[in-house]
């Protein structure tokens, strides 16, 4: 985990949001009638973003692979469309907190069996728990099975009589995603700098050492546990509401793993690497969707691709901007060329034969 | 139920496990040898039914379509091994899941275009294609013994390999400290090399043999993966002995779940995962 951002991820970074925080007013004249299209995907990207984010401090920060994440994304789309009155507006007053806590008490219960295993264990038994909600919600009776559930009125937002945010007009929802973004960041940035975050550092780099010292490392992991899946539940609410209904879908184990290309794709451990992530893997998405059909197999090379040559992500180029150095060690290229050694290092001398 | 209704979902059981054997043995061979999570391993398992519905229309026979296919999958593996895993040995899960399942994207894409999204079945070959007669009105698959036999038989040669070869004392070594192994003397790259290819043999070769059971359907192999993943999972990952009793139970719930309480049938073997993990966080037999 990285505490201390060189200066031009700052700037990179508050450029970018800048950019799309301002895109209403810049976009019309530039886009014109396409405009609306084009925030409708920001608005989607911006929510991926957070969901990507929530994520990086299980994988990124702590060290543990989660391959049911969208658990909690799905989970919160579906308390949002499951609670809201069938013919009225909620009010994101209670259905904020409800969100919350319906994934803060799955988080809890799922965490306290996954936390107990360990590496491949805790791949496996988070994709199987994802699963096992995924098989449920698909087929109970309330859930609308395989189609999923409409969300007919977006939530409303109102102090009193007075309508806060309209969050069916496209702009305000807009601002109301890029706000939690950025609040979501800004609590991630603090917890992981915090006494809490340290310990979390800790156990990444060292589990045993950390428990040897007195740490009760899994109540830590727990917590983080549990506020990541508040994170990504709040993320599947967002979600649910941009595109008007929920579905099973945002719960299986596909959607688990395309945030951890997102995640891989911007650079994990960073906190700020899944948003730009979550952007880079969207456009490309929606690049490839316009070459061809066959789109999958051009995303599945990427993947592939940005694993064996950019490992860190985009957050690692800007971090630390390669030479031919730090090029050479992404195991594939270093693969290509290892059966000439390196100038540096003296060839051995050939071992002697058993036999001979 | 009766009796004979209770025997036939007792063998329909059996064989489903039987089969998710074959599946899950390659999955924790791979893990407990090599360190490498492969999440292409289910598609493998769709390769495998798909090639064999392919060569068995080209071909005209199901047998000679097995013995080409078993080959084909083989190589496969090799090339899947040697191009992308063998980096990913000294590095963490994440790139490995992340890997193999880019892999999934790219050989269910690549099975989309080869042969379409539609559902596909195989006649059921002969001289196997008749039925026995358990009661008046029950009658049991005699392919479904067939392919029992079948995986009894592997599993009786995967348990002789490894307990009484040479190779066997290799990979039993091998899963529990690889550096050591590698220290003796043994080739440590080769036997990575045969484990994989090995694994992905056994799993196409399941979807082979249960292509006449099943529909051959794009995406087949994404559901059977996470069963297996469960399997290992209560099993003990590495164990074989654990992936085959793991595999037998596993079989026995999902077909008595549908059977008896079918509301909740999808969730059964999650149920059980959990009871695992709450008892013995490591598996049963690990």
């Amino acid at each position: 985990m990285l505490h201390r951002y060189p200066k031009r991820v700052a700037i990179i970074m508050l450029v970018l949001l800048a950019i799309v925080a301002t895109f209403p007013l810049w976009g019309p004249t530039l886009f014109g009638s396409q405009s609306d299209f084009i925030l409708e995907k920001l608005t989607l990207m911006v929510i991926l973003a957070l969901f990507a984010m929530s994520l990086d401090l299980l994988v990124g920060v702590i060290g543990l692979v989660s391959l049911g994440h969208a658990l909690f994304f799905g989970l919160g789309a579906y308390t949002l469309a499951l609670a809201s009155p069938e013919f009225d507006a909620a009010s994101l007053w209670w259905m904020l907190p409800l969100v919350m806590l319906v994934a803060a008490v799955a988080a809890l219960v799922v965490g306290l069996l996954v936390i107990r295993t360990k590496g491949i264990f805790f791949i496996m038994t988070t994709l199987a728990f994802g699963q096992m909600l995924y098989y449920l919600i698909s087929t109970a009776p309330f859930a609308g099975g395989t189609d999923g559930v409409f969300i007919m009125f977006r939530p409303s937002v109102t102090a009193g009589e007075s309508v806060l945010l309209d969050l069916d007009n496209p702009q305000t929802f807009f601002y109301l995603c890029l706000g939690m973004l950025v609040a979501g960041f800004l609590f991630l940035r603090w917890l992981t700098r915090s006494y809490f975050g340290q310990v979390l550092d800790g156990i990444h780099d060292n589990e045993h050492r950390m428990q040897a010292l007195g740490y009760a490392t899994g109540g830590y992991k727990l917590v983080a546990f549990v506020i990541s899946g508040v994170l990504a539940a709040v993320a599947g609410m967002l979600a649910a509401m941009q595109y008007g209904f929920a579905n099973p879908a945002q719960l299986g184990w596909h959607t688990s793993g395309e945030v951890l290309m997102m995640l891989i794709l911007g650079g994990m451990g960073t906190i700020f690497g899944p948003i730009l992530g979550a952007f880079a893997y969207e456009i490309l998405l929606y690049v490839y969707e316009h070459l061809t059909v066959h789109w999958p197999i051009l995303m599945g090379l990427t993947i592939i691709a940005a694993v064996l040559v950019l490992p860190r992500g985009i957050a690692g180029l800007i971090i630390a901007p390669p030479g031919k150095a730090e090029l050479m060690k992404s195991p594939w290229l270093r693969r290509l060329g290892r059966n000439r050694p390196p100038a540096d290092i003296p060839v051995k001398p050939a071992v002697p034969n058993k036999e001979g | 139920m009766d009796l004979a209704f209770f025997g036939v979902q007792l063998l329909n059981g059996l064989q489903y496990g039987l089969l998710l054997f074959l599946i899950a043995s390659g999955l924790t061979l791979i893990f407990g040898i090599m360190g490498i999570i492969n999440l292409a391993h289910g598609a493998m398992y769709m390769i495998g039914a798909y090639l064999v519905y392919d060569l068995t229309l080209r071909l005209g026979n199901f047998w000679l379509a097995i013995a080409v296919a078993i080959p084909i999958a083989v190589v496969l593996g090799l090339i899947i091994e040697r191009l992308f895993l063998d980096t990913l040995y000294k590095r963490d899960h994440l790139y490995q899941v992340l890997l193999t399942f880019g892999l999934i994207l790219v050989i269910n894409e690549a099975q989309r275009i080869i042969w379409g999204g539609d559902v596909h079945s195989v006649a059921v070959p002969a001289p196997f294609d008749a039925s026995l007669q358990l009661t008046d009105n029950l009658q049991y698959s005699v392919y479904r013994l067939f392919v029992m036999g079948v995986c009894l038989a592997l599993a009786g040669v995967i348990y002789w390999v490894i307990r009484h070869t040479r190779l066997g004392i290799i990979i039993r070594a091998g899963a529990v400290n690889r550096d050591m192994v590698e220290g003796l003397g043994i080739n440590v790259r080769t036997l990575f090399t045969l484990i994989f290819s090995v694994g992905v043999a056994l799993t196409a070769f399941a979807g082979m043999i249960a292509a006449p059971l099943t529909s051959i359907t794009p995406g087949m192999g994404d559901s059977i993966l996470i069963t297996c993943f469960v399997v290992v999972v209560i099993g003990g990952i590495g164990s074989i002995k654990g992936a085959f009793w793991g595999a037998i139970l596993i079989g026995m719930a999902e077909t008595f779940g549908s059977v008896l309480i079918p509301s909740i049938a999808s969730m059964v073997i999650y149920l059980i995962m959990a009871a695992v993990l709450l008892v013995k966080p490591r598996g049963l037999f690990a």
